[in-house]
């Protein structure tokens, strides 16, 4: 299992989806271990009842059948797959539509999704997902990319407590690739306790921008910023005074 | 795709896995093939078909790579790439006039011997040849920190290739150039080929691989100032490249990362979470479900 997961980690990012699919058959046993493990891009299916793309993950499928956040009918249609409880599906529904503006509002197009189930314990728990095609062909406003992806999983336990706080538990993965550069982020928590009076979409809404945010400046300052250093010990004389003109960080 | 519940696929077939095996070690990374091979040997659980791979894929991996190896002799570095190959085991290395015998798959030289007269070229394209190359071995040496190259002739037509490569922690660098004598015009005819690769896996996996494709000409001159202007003109394009690679990472975050994601709204303020329409109706439901049923 180590041994396919250091693979993961240098076959360019690019055939990502063909080495994957590579270790799933050497590895017949170890393909739920894999898939858990190895994150992959999102996909989306279109919703011809309510007009709209969703996106698919773990948390809305069902057999081979995944849950429309907007009709809340699975796709295929599915007997009895599991619905979230009526209180839920509201809360769900508020979700969906405040995200869809905070995603608007940052991703200038994009699909997103929102759902929620109750745990084992009775908890809620929610997950946030993202997907953005930023290439010239799709949603890339600027036409400055080929090619370029940002899919991002945010999954958030709800634990409430007696005095009026909550306690949420925000676990995030962005993948990203672009035509010069492929990458994909490792997972980040963050745990915070906010007020219950202030609701639930809006505290998950205020982690998921923030945890968003930072993510969004490392990847930036730590990857692209780690490979062109790279770059330029390869060539050092030539590039020192260039290095010197541009400063360092945004 | 078959139901993920089931533990066990169909069993695939040693020739299924040598293919597997083969695609795994072709597609490391500069420098990183014998991780992976590690790592393949681990998963393929078959070390039949995974010396049947390796026997295949280390040749090419180390052709494309324009690998350098150690010559026992001590007598410099042997180029391995598809311009220099005598056979599949033997490689010629120009500078000193000498092949190569190499280990594909342990990447090492085992010995060398002297190249015959018919492996090397005549010595009027010789002339050139030595010129060019010395003139190109100190670019190298001024411009990469751990940089090789080499200057081949195929015979019969007179046509130079000059290699570099220069591997540097998980970055690679390698350049190709075909140099075409077009004695009929006196000019001297360039096409390079440069690619830059790199990889950086601490909390993730990020690939760099970027290829540049230029040409260029020059006059025809003495041997001795062809060999000048020809290391000119790489330098001055392969400069240009690694400028270009340089500006298109520093404008990254500002142009081509925002059509991703903005770093603000609009509004150039955090999205105004508190203030939606329905916040009340968020605000009970909330209370309800959080104050456990």
């Amino acid at each position: 299992m180590e041994a396919a997961l250091d693979l993961m980690r240098r076959m360019p990012p690019r055939q990502a989806e063909a080495a994957l699919s590579a270790l799933l058959s050497l590895l017949p046993h170890h393909a739920d271990n894999l898939l858990s493990q190895i994150d992959q891009p999102l996909q989306a299916l279109f919703d011809a009842e309510s007009g709209k793309e969703f996106v698919l993950c773990e948390y809305n499928r069902d057999a081979d059948s995944y849950r429309s956040p907007w009709s809340n009918k699975y796709h295929p249609p599915l007997e009895d797959g599991p619905l979230p409880s009526d209180d839920l599906r509201k809360l769900e529904i508020e979700a969906n539509d405040i995200f869809s503006v905070y995603r608007d509002q940052y991703y200038e197009g994009g699909v997103s999704s929102v759902y929620m189930w109750k745990d084992d314990s009775d908890c809620i728990a929610a997950c946030f997902v993202i997907k953005k095609d930023g290439s010239k062909s799709a949603h890339g406003r600027r036409g400055y990319l080929q090619e370029g992806a940002w899919d991002a999983i945010h999954v958030i336990e709800v634990r409430s407590e007696v005095d009026g706080t909550a306690h949420y538990c925000l676990t995030s993965t962005v993948m990203l690739s672009m035509t010069t550069e492929s990458k994909s982020s490792g997972t980040f928590t963050m745990s915070l306790d906010l007020p219950l009076e202030d609701g639930h979409v809006c505290n998950m809404g205020k982690m998921i921008e923030e945890m968003e945010g930072k993510l969004r400046n490392s990847l930036d300052q730590v990857y692209f910023g780690k490979t062109r250093e790279m770059i330029c010990t390869l060539r050092p004389p030539r590039m020192a005074c260039l290095l010197d003109l541009y400063p360092s960080a945004d | 795709m078959a139901d993920r519940d089931e533990g066990e696929g169909p069993e695939i077939s040693g020739e299924q896995k040598k293919e597997i095996a083969k695609w795994l070690l072709t597609n490391a990374p500069a420098g990183e093939i014998q991780y992976v091979a590690k790592d393949v040997r681990s998963v393929l659980m078959d070390d039949v078909a995974y010396e049947a791979a390796a026997a295949v894929a280390f040749p090419i991996y180390n052709k494309a790579h324009l690998l350098s190896l150690a010559m026992p002799d001590r007598s410099g570095d042997v180029i391995i790439s598809k311009f220099g190959e005598i056979d599949s085991e033997s490689f010629l290395d120009p500078r000193t006039a000498q092949v190569a015998i190499v280990d594909h798959v342990k990447q090492i030289c085992t010995k060398v011997r002297p190249a015959t007269d018919e492996e090397l070229p005549c010595s009027y394209i010789e002339e050139f040849r030595a010129l060019l190359d010395a003139e190109l071995c100190k670019y190298v040496d001024e411009t990469y920190s751990k940089g090789t190259c080499a200057v081949y002739c195929t015979k019969g037509k007179t046509w130079k290739d000059q290699e570099q490569f220069s591997n540097l922690r998980n970055g690679s660098w390698r350049s190709i150039w075909i140099v075409e004598f077009k004695d009929d015009l006196q000019v001297v005819e360039l096409k390079g080929k440069l690619q830059v690769g790199a990889h950086y896996f601490e909390e993730g996996n990020v690939q760099l691989d970027s290829t540049n494709e230029c040409k260029d000409s020059t006059m025809v001159q003495s041997p001795d100032d062809s060999a000048i202007s020809i290391a000119n003109i790489i330098r001055h394009h392969e400069t240009e490249y690694m400028a270009s690679l340089e500006g298109s990472y520093f404008n990254l975050p500002d142009t081509t990362f925002k059509d991703l994601r903005r770093k603000l709204p609009v509004t150039r303020t955090l999205f105004p979470w508190h203030s939606t329409s329905q916040f009340s109706l968020t605000r009970e439901i909330s209370k309800e479900l959080g104050i456990g049923k």
